[in-house]
């Protein structure tokens, strides 16, 4: 997996909540057994009329948006099912950023993100970027009204960066071994290797039920 | 202070726990199908890493198959990858069961079925319904294709340790209401996003009352409530379920013994603290509805569509869209629906009972003109059983259609689909824009909600509902 440090990048926006995977990447695009070839069939349903022609009405079909790197969302983008082809989508359209607010209900703070989502972007480089609900609610106002608006995300910094004459800048945070991991681009597998012998040990100590060993 | 069902588990499947909070977990069950699991081989090869627990991997083949017949894949780009998978677990030693096996079936209906799934255990497969399994009290999650590739290589997960939300049924259910329309209750409550981050426990009076397959229908759809997990304590009607019938791989005789010891003392303990609790009286419940395109647009059947700016925790904009797609009026009675197709299947509702229960509603009627019915078993195992109980004869004299075992109009990766604009009561679990066809506009309810509606062409209230 590459590392991911910076990014700089034209924004885009999805105004609609919980944004399924069935929408990110319909199922007829699942019966693939390669990882590459999801990004033209992103949001397919949404945008493409029936004639295979782009639907006008399709926010990320605006002209303005063309070329965007950075989505900015509502919550709970990502939910559904867990196919990681969601994912291999977004980043082979060209999004290396996600941004979606938590939103506050009942006393607790609902995330951004669906959690096998979330997880599988982290597997996949794709940086999913929780942001306040004001925060995000003056993205979507800024975009408005500056079309062509970048941001630039720093990871090491925790820090994204609206370029307008005067930046505008937001804190995230994010778990310091998922930040780790983005940065320096690890492969997991290789990682828990390390551990092999733990493993082992595990397995001598462990009681296995059923399945005969 | 005590510990939670989650908490003693978890304890014991870790392994080490890293620098920065992650967990290595290990992972006692892993299940595969066709659709996740492809890229994950590939990975091995690249790399030259071999599947580390052949013994504890089980692989089916479930989302691609036609119901109509196992023989025949007629779409070349399905038949290629359920030809992979097959290729993939000849060459990893992977117990595959495939389209000619008695064994093959929604692989979160096969794994309880086979005693795959057993309490105190961790569970995943690259499937988000996997949480079905927590209904054992396994600690059971759906999991992406990268950490699909993890299990297979390593046997582990590196985690972070969710939270745990406690979920309170108080009272009994009341007639004609079922574990569906609890699920659906919770998810209208808090949301689709609302058990984001958390692992759920069910519990209280009507839980327990619960048959195991009940159990399985709630743990089911904890995903869409943005749980990755479900769970429900063990008890005697769990390990009753494990013992009643031959389960291949389920502990017998001394083991069974034993493991029960181990299971018995795996319910939360009384003192047990939960990051989250919520109490819902299961005596008020109605049985629900969907009327928009996610599980948490849900009403009681006595309900109306509603307007768009009367839906709590909605925008406005997201309510129109719902209504737009799903081609409904606000004020129409939920039971002036008028339905193209019935679906009962998949991994929610597709058990021998659900085919019961809702046999028993359908028994000697005659279908709904005009409707399109169809039957479709979670497993072959669950075909055979029925056809030996005679349901089949049921469901045919009634005017449905009796098919064979996979996830069908569930997702419609199969020729099994909603045509555009058609409305479909279904038993599945997500009622998402084009889940079941593109255009197809799904209602989610019980089996039993939807064999009265088979018959009446629409939704009744089951609970008043007298036909002639």
């Amino acid at each position: 997996m590459e590392p991911f440090t910076t990014f700089r990048g034209l924004i885009a926006t999805l105004d609609r909540a919980n944004v399924d995977t069935d929408q990110i990447i319909p199922k007829q695009f699942l019966k693939s057994i390669k990882r590459t070839g999801f990004g033209e069939n992103l949001f397919f349903d949404w945008r493409y009329l029936p004639n295979n022609k782009p639907n006008p009405e399709f926010e990320l079909n605006a002209p303005r948006f063309q070329g965007a790197g950075i989505l900015v969302t509502r919550n709970n983008f990502g939910c559904g099912s867990s196919r990681e082809h969601a994912v291999w989508a977004i980043k082979q359209y060209g999004f290396q950023v996600v941004i979606a607010p938590w939103k506050e209900q009942d006393g607790t703070r609902i995330p951004g993100f669906a959690d096998i989502f979330r997880n599988n972007s982290v597997k996949n480089g794709l940086l999913t970027i929780e942001l306040g609900p004001d925060e995000v609610d003056q993205i979507f106002g800024l975009v408005d009204r500056f079309p062509g608006l970048e941001g630039t995300v720093n990871l090491e910094e925790l820090r994204f960066v609206l370029h307008l004459d005067e930046e505008i800048a937001c804190h995230f945070d994010i778990e310091p071994t998922v930040k780790e991991h983005l940065l320096r681009g690890l492969d997991d597998i290789d990682l828990t290797m390390e551990h092999e012998s733990d493993i082992e040990q595990f397995e001598q100590s462990h009681s296995f039920i059923g399945v005969p060993d | 202070m005590g510990k939670t069902l989650f908490e003693k588990i978890w304890e014991k499947h870790v392994v080490k726990e890293l620098p920065g909070g992650t967990f290595l977990l290990y992972i006692d069950r892993h299940l595969v199908h066709e659709v996740t699991s492809p890229q994950a081989f590939e990975g091995l090869r690249m790399t030259n890493r071999n599947v580390r627990r052949t013994d504890r991997t089980f692989a089916t083949m479930d989302h691609n198959v036609p119901t109509d017949s196992h023989s025949v894949i007629k779409d070349a780009i399905s038949r290629a990858q359920i030809e992979a998978l097959e290729k993939n677990c000849a060459d990893f030693d992977i117990e595959l069961y495939g389209l000619n096996s008695d064994r093959q079936g929604i692989v979160h209906v096969i794994g309880p079925e086979l005693g795959i799934t057993l309490p105190g255990l961790t569970m995943v497969c690259g499937d988000s319904h996997t949480s079905t399994h927590g209904a054992f009290g396994t600690l059971a999650f759906g999991i992406g294709t990268s950490e699909v590739e993890h299990v297979l290589a390593t046997q582990t997960l590196r985690q972070l340790k969710p939270k745990t939300f406690k979920v309170e049924f108080t009272g009994q259910l009341q007639p004609y209401v079922t574990s569906k329309d609890l699920i659906l209750k919770l998810i209208g409550t808090i949301g689709t996003a609302g058990g984001t981050g958390y692992v759920i426990e069910y519990a209280g009076e009507a839980i327990r009352s619960l048959s195991m397959e009940a159990r399985m229908t709630i743990c089911n759809m904890s995903i869409e409530a943005g749980a990755r997990a479900g769970m429900i304590a063990p008890d005697d009607t769990t390990f009753q379920y494990i013992a009643e019938k031959e389960r291949p791989f389920a502990p017998l005789n001394g083991d069974f013994d034993q493991a029960v010891v181990y299971w018995k003392a795996l319910p939360s303990d009384p003192d047990a603290e939960f990051d989250r609790t919520l109490i819902i009286e299961a005596d008020k419940i109605a049985p629900q509805v969907t009327w928009g395109t996610n599980p948490g647009m849900v009403l009681d059947v006595t309900g109306a569509v509603p307007e768009p700016d009367e839906v709590p925790g909605y925008s406005r904009r997201d309510v129109d869209q719902a209504l737009k797609y799903m081609g409904l009026t606000p004020g129409t009675k939920l039971t002036e629906i008028p339905l193209d197709t019935v679906f009962l299947g998949s991994c929610t509702n597709a058990r021998i009972e659900d085919l019961r229960r809702s046999a028993n509603i359908l028994r000697g009627r005659k279908k709904a003109d005009n409707l399109r019915v169809m039957v479709v078993p979670g497993s072959q195992q669950v075909r055979q059983q029925a056809e030996a109980e005679g349901l089949d004869e049921v469901f045919k004299d009634f005017g449905a259609e009796w098919r064979l075992a996979g996830c069908s109009m569930c997702l419609g990766m199969n020729p099994d689909q909603l045509k555009e604009g058609e409305r479909c009561a279904s038993t599945s679990n997500r009622n998402f824009e084009g889940r079941q066809g593109k255009g197809g506009r799904t209602h989610l309810v019980s089996p039993e909600m939807a064999a009265a509606a088979a018959i009446e062409g629409h939704f009744v209230d089951l609970r008043t509902w007298t036909t002639e």
